[in-house]
């Protein structure tokens, strides 16, 4: 049967056969894809209507007693007006991590694809898969020690100026970018490797040899074209850095009160599970929302190009 | 028993399903067995300990833990049956109420006797009559300052002093907040009435907060790198960071007190084997057993004032924990879901004032 399912495309066999080929190319493809999507669906769709379910819970689903619903809990940012603060100071850190990261990821991502080959190359992308290879919590701790005062980078910066002030980067804004930037510039290098590599030399070339300089080529052909990976990596930055808790908490100092560590004490110290669900798609919608009215902005450019 | 399943679980499950009627042979012979939810590492678990115990009463003891004292409720609560000793901190006694824990009948628990009853039978966990943990062990959240910072009997205002100025290190945690500042305010620390002046005192201290800890070990590496010189801190966590990492740190009573917690053993009502669980209890708040853990492993302060006595006279923590603290201090209490919010919220709302 396989070797007749390639020709029972192209060939138009009786009506009968064709049917058949495509019952068990159907049922092919479910069985590849059940235990993907079978576990996506318990890990993440169950958990996600669970919370939603307890979002418009009056009260704790654990206390004893009959359950009561209200929307009240979607009201958060009416009724605690300072969490608009803190989700601006979020979106804040979520806009600086991504533009940092576009602005370091993309030259790696170009430089990766167009001028290495090989060996090499392979050397290069082992050392960018590296962070992942170890675990969250040691990098953040890692990070503590590189930036306190007297910490590394303190050090080397008096070993220039010996008398300045300490450079107070521990605990500070600056230092949840770093962390977070550590954390997500793989995801921008490799989105951007991807689309860039796909771009035919001959583009290039051809901008080159009608007199274009470097800067209008980057400018006209290739960023253009790399623009699905940059949004594909900005949109799988922004959103988990939205909602990041841990960078925030060791690294941020009294700064670091993102949406996130707000949402996690609503679980670990107010134990209102309905609530932090309740920020928590009340934030989800937001995310969507802004991909909605900017995403549509976005992809003007990548279509033109294309 | 328990609501996850571990790998090493999964993998008994799937043996014992195997090796079942083995096993149920074995389990007929066996000694009685009871299970004790706590901490990990906090007392209830120390190996020569449960030997002792095991050769002198033929039990065994069992553990499982908690991280969060929120996941100990979710437990007891949702697990009936699986535990017969749980530790719980006084003030969440009440949460779990005569729903969940049985009354401690203090004649089954002779070691008891040298507990001052203003203590054993202290309010946040007696209900209708009836003390519902037996006192076990207590601490001080309070201010704990590099050597020669501050001194015994400052002031809580130091935290919002100049000469402290980004050189402050909070607890990220509402409830003590609230509770340093209704000290500082002259307020009841479980039931402050005017939660907008907490809410100022705690404001105050703004330019001198310099990062907001959650652990111990957060609080050791930030002090030994000398991010900060004055904090809020665990009196039981400052005699192990002098003791064991040899850190200039003083813990200090302030004038206005410091926030006290007493943690409690207690009996669920689903318990089938109290009988033992009492045993356990009075061998736990035993001076021998506490002299041995205090001395060889290190504790937190006993409740029983005949184990504090034990101690040598230059203890660390018998000088930091005088007992007569536990008559003057305000002790954490039972807080209502309602309270608890809006201790959340305030606390929020001022780290979100913090962050500005």
């Amino acid at each position: 049967m396989p070797s007749e399912a390639a020709p029972a495309i192209t060939s138009a066999p009786p009506a009968f056969a064709a049917r058949g080929v495509a019952w068990t190319r159907r049922l092919t493809t479910g069985a590849m894809l059940l235990p993907a999507y079978g576990i996506l669906t318990i890990s993440v769709f169950l958990p996600l209507l669970v919370m939603a379910f307890f979002s418009v819970l009056k009260r704790s689903p654990f206390d004893p007693g009959p359950l009561s619903f209200t929307i009240d809990h979607y009201l958060v940012f009416v009724r605690r007006p300072y969490l608009i603060d803190v989700a601006w100071t979020s979106i804040q850190l979520g806009l600086w991590i991504t533009g940092v990261c576009v602005a370091i990821g993309l030259p790696a991502a170009l430089a990766l694809a167009k001028a290495t080959e090989g060996r090499s190359q392979k050397i290069l992308f082992f050392l960018i898969i590296l962070p992942f290879w170890s675990n969250g919590l040691v990098r953040i701790f890692s990070w503590t020690m590189v930036l306190r005062d007297g910490g590394i980078l303190d050090y080397a910066y008096h070993l220039v100026l010996p008398s300045a002030a300490p450079l107070g980067l521990l605990y500070s804004f600056p230092a949840m970018v770093i962390g977070l930037v550590h954390a997500y510039l793989p995801y921008m290098i490799l989105t951007c490797y991807l689309s860039i590599s796909a771009i035919d030399n001959q583009l290039i070339e051809a901008a080159e040899s009608l007199g274009a300089r470097w800067p209008m080529t980057f400018l006209k052909i290739i960023l253009p074209l790399a623009m699905p990976g940059i949004i594909s990596g900005s949109v799988l930055i922004f959103v988990p850095v939205i909602g990041s808790f841990m960078e925030p908490r060791i690294l941020g100092g009294k700064t670091g009160v993102t949406m996130g560590t707000v949402i996690e004490d609503q679980f670990t110290q107010a134990f209102n599970w309905p609530l932090g669900s309740a920020m928590s798609f009340a934030m989800l919608g937001f995310i969507l929302l802004l991909f909605g009215v900017f995403g549509r902005a976005l992809k003007q450019p990548a279509t033109a190009a294309s | 028993m328990s609501g996850s399943i571990s790998r090493r679980k999964f993998n008994l499950l799937a043996l014992s399903s195997l090796a079942a009627p083995a096993l149920i042979k074995a389990r007929a012979f066996a000694a009685e067995t009871i299970t004790v939810l706590n901490w990990q590492g906090y007392g209830t678990d120390e190996e020569w300990a449960l030997k002792a115990f095991a050769e002198k009463t033929g039990i065994t003891v069992k553990h499982e833990y908690f991280n969060a004292e929120s996941e100990m409720v979710t437990k007891v609560k949702t697990n009936p049956g699986a535990y017969d000793v749980v530790l719980v901190n006084s003030a969440r006694v009440r949460q779990l109420g005569a729903d969940y824990l049985s009354p401690i009948d203090p004649a089954k628990i002779p070691n008891n006797s040298s507990i001052p009853a203003s203590l054993s039978m202290h309010p946040n966990f007696v209900i209708n009559g009836k003390p519902y943990g037996n006192v076990w062990l207590w601490g001080m959240t309070g201010l704990a300052a590099r050597e020669g910072k501050a001194k015994q009997g400052d002031s809580f205002a130091l935290l919002a002093d100049p000469a402290f100025t980004n050189r402050v290190a909070m607890n990220d945690d509402p409830i003590i907040a609230v509770g340093i500042g209704a000290l500082m305010s002259g307020q009841d620390i479980n039931a402050p009435k005017d939660l907008k002046l907490v809410g100022e005192k705690l404001k105050s201290m703004k330019k001198n907060i310099r990062l907001l800890w959650q652990s111990e070990d957060e609080w050791n590496k930030a002090f030994a790198a000398d991010q900060f010189d004055l904090a809020i801190y665990w009196s039981g966590s400052a005699t192990r960071s002098r003791r064991n990492f040899k850190l200039p740190v003083d813990f200090i009573v302030a004038k206005e007190g410091a926030i006290a917690w007493v943690d409690t053993l207690t009996i669920p009502t689903s318990s089938t084997k109290a009988e033992a669980a009492y045993k356990f209890i009075n061998y736990m708040i035993d001076p021998d057993f506490y002299y041995e853990w205090a001395t060889k492993v290190g504790a937190p302060a006993s409740a029983n004032p005949a184990a504090m006595a034990k101690l040598p006279a230059d203890d660390l923590n018998k000088l930091i924990h005088k007992q007569e603290y536990l008559q003057q201090m305000q002790i954490m209490g039972t807080l209502s879901d309602e309270t608890r919010q809006s201790f959340v919220d305030l606390w929020e709302e001022t780290k979100a004032f913090y962050a500005k």
